[in-house]
């Protein structure tokens, strides 16, 4: 069984979670041109290597963060939103 | 045959007959480049060779041909699709693949045996009549069924599902098939050497030369190969490949596993899809029952197998066919499969000239194969798409012009 660390909760088995995909910075719907907007909305960054994404513990409803290896699935750490530093 | 065999008898030495040469050092430059050899890959460069006369191509291939998603998909053919743009296309596929093992002078094990798509909840019955419409305006023989019907061809069917999920109907298409999947790359393969490609194995692409916005050349493990025309037929590497020549798509990687069961005596001579299970069953001439389920639920580039993939699996089969309890599971496997957001492949023509993608093939590639390889043999020859795939081009997404085919997806991923 796989396992992940939920930043409240600790270790949960890997079917507890969702995932929510790579976190991804929007752009300003207002500012930027359609094409920027295409790109956000359907374009991926979907090359191997470390990535920041975004998890849900569904038992307990916790969005978070965590880094992982998409080539070999080794997770680097996990944390809250926000809380990156903290940890 | 048999005199031909007779002579092996007499002989002291029994050659394995090569489907097509070993090709070990490319020349400095071919027309085009295909990157992958795969079903996809092979089939370009065949009808490249047969269509259009052009012959002067290397298929580069980085492990050994048909040893990506086309030895790894359940081979299951058919044409059942949502929107009228998918059921054309796969219908044309389907059209390719019933005159294919004679095209090629190989046996391809093409077995049609009726394709059912199991519906346990009256929204699924309805995605099945709506499946069925578009079909039947299009030309192609699918329409919705009773559970008496499908008893009738699948007795050993438990219509209850253990009471958990009651079947209520099904979409059946009667064009729906099986076939041997290594056999398709070897038959494009060796078909398309007799006319000239060459195929490269344990061929790595590096690095592709993009030079004003159009390719020159590949880097590969072989030396540098230079070339104005590069064709992606990659699967799950796609956005490996993409990278190398910064296009930007949709795509992202998610495991797809299956397995088989051990060998048993004929008894399935249909294929049965399950959405709300999450199952799709057919039996090979082997007499192993090939199954197959949902992608895994993450990106992963990886081929790594897992034990909760089978526990799921075995667990829905067992709802359907109580009777194979005591039945082993074999074999297991994954594949890497490039997803799109509409659930439809990308083909064509991309911001790089030179630079063509048969790509976002995700869980649907295989039936797809003598087509795509057509319609991108068409389009690397004339550097236009045809008709055919425009829905599937790359543009669409920014266009916001996709080509929902999430709901003809053969199980609810």
């Amino acid at each position: 069984m796989k396992l992940l660390k939920c930043p409240m909760n600790g270790v949960r088995p890997l079917s507890e979670f969702v995932f929510g995909g790579e976190v991804r910075e929007m752009p300003d719907p207002n500012t930027c041109s359609d094409k920027e907007w295409a790109t956000y909305v359907h374009h991926r960054n979907g090359a191997p290597g470390m990535k920041k994404e975004w998890w849900y513990h569904g038992p307990s409803g916790t969005w978070f963060i965590a880094e992982r290896n998409t080539m070999t699935d080794e997770v680097a750490r996990t944390y809250l939103y926000g809380q990156e530093d903290k940890q | 045959m048999p005199l031909r065999l007779l002579k092996y008898a007499m002989s002291r030495e029994h050659p394995a007959p090569r489907f097509f040469r070993a090709c070990e050092t490319p020349k400095k430059s071919y027309d085009a480049v295909i990157i992958g050899g795969g079903g996809h890959g092979l089939a370009a460069a065949y009808y490249l060779a047969r269509d259009h006369g052009i012959t002067n191509v290397a298929v580069l291939e980085r492990g050994y041909i048909g040893g990506g998603n086309t030895g790894r998909n359940t081979t299951i053919v058919r044409s059942n699709y949502l929107t009228p743009e998918g059921v054309n296309f796969y219908n044309a596929s389907v059209k390719l693949f019933e005159d294919l093992s004679h095209d090629l002078d190989l046996n391809l094990f093409y077995s049609t045996r009726g394709h059912f798509t199991l519906a346990h909840t009256e929204s699924a019955m309805r995605t099945m009549r709506w499946r069925a419409e578009v079909n039947k305006h299009v030309g192609v023989e699918s329409y919705v069924v009773g559970p008496d019907e499908i008893s009738k061809a699948c007795p050993q069917l438990d219509i209850s599902c253990s009471g958990q999920a009651p079947i209520l109907g099904a979409l059946y298409h009667a064009p729906g098939s099986v076939a041997r999947h290594d056999a398709v790359a070897w038959g494009y393969a060796r078909g398309a050497d007799h006319m000239g490609v060459e195929i490269f194995q344990s061929t790595e692409v590096t690095g592709i030369d993009v030079q004003g916005g159009k390719v020159k050349g590949v880097q590969t493990n072989r030396g540098y190969i230079s070339t104005n025309k590069v064709l992606s037929a990659v699967a799950g590497f796609t956005p490996r490949v993409c990278k190398m020549v910064d296009v930007q798509t949709p795509i992202i990687i998610q495991p797809l596993q299956a397995c088989v069961s051990e060998p048993m005596k004929p008894w399935l001579d249909t294929i049965l899809v399950s959405g709300s299970l999450h199952v799709y069953v057919s039996q090979s001439s082997r007499g192993e029952l090939v199954m197959g389920s949902s992608l895994d639920p993450y990106e992963v580039h990886s081929t790594r197998s897992s034990l909760d993939f089978v526990e799921g699996l075995t667990t829905h089969i067992l709802d359907m066919f109580p009777f194979l309890s005591n039945v082993k599971v074999v074999r297991q496997w994954a594949g890497m499969a490039d997803i799109t957001p509409d659930f439809a492949p990308i083909m064509g023509k991309t911001p790089v000239e030179g630079f063509y993608l048969d790509a976002g093939w995700g869980t649907w590639g295989f039936k797809a194969t003598p087509i795509s390889g057509k319609t991108m043999a068409e389009t690397i020859a004339n550097d236009r798409a045809p008709d055919l795939i425009n829905s599937f081009r790359l543009s669409r997404f920014e266009e916001y012009e996709l080509t929902g085919e999430k709901g003809a997806a053969s199980v609810g991923h």
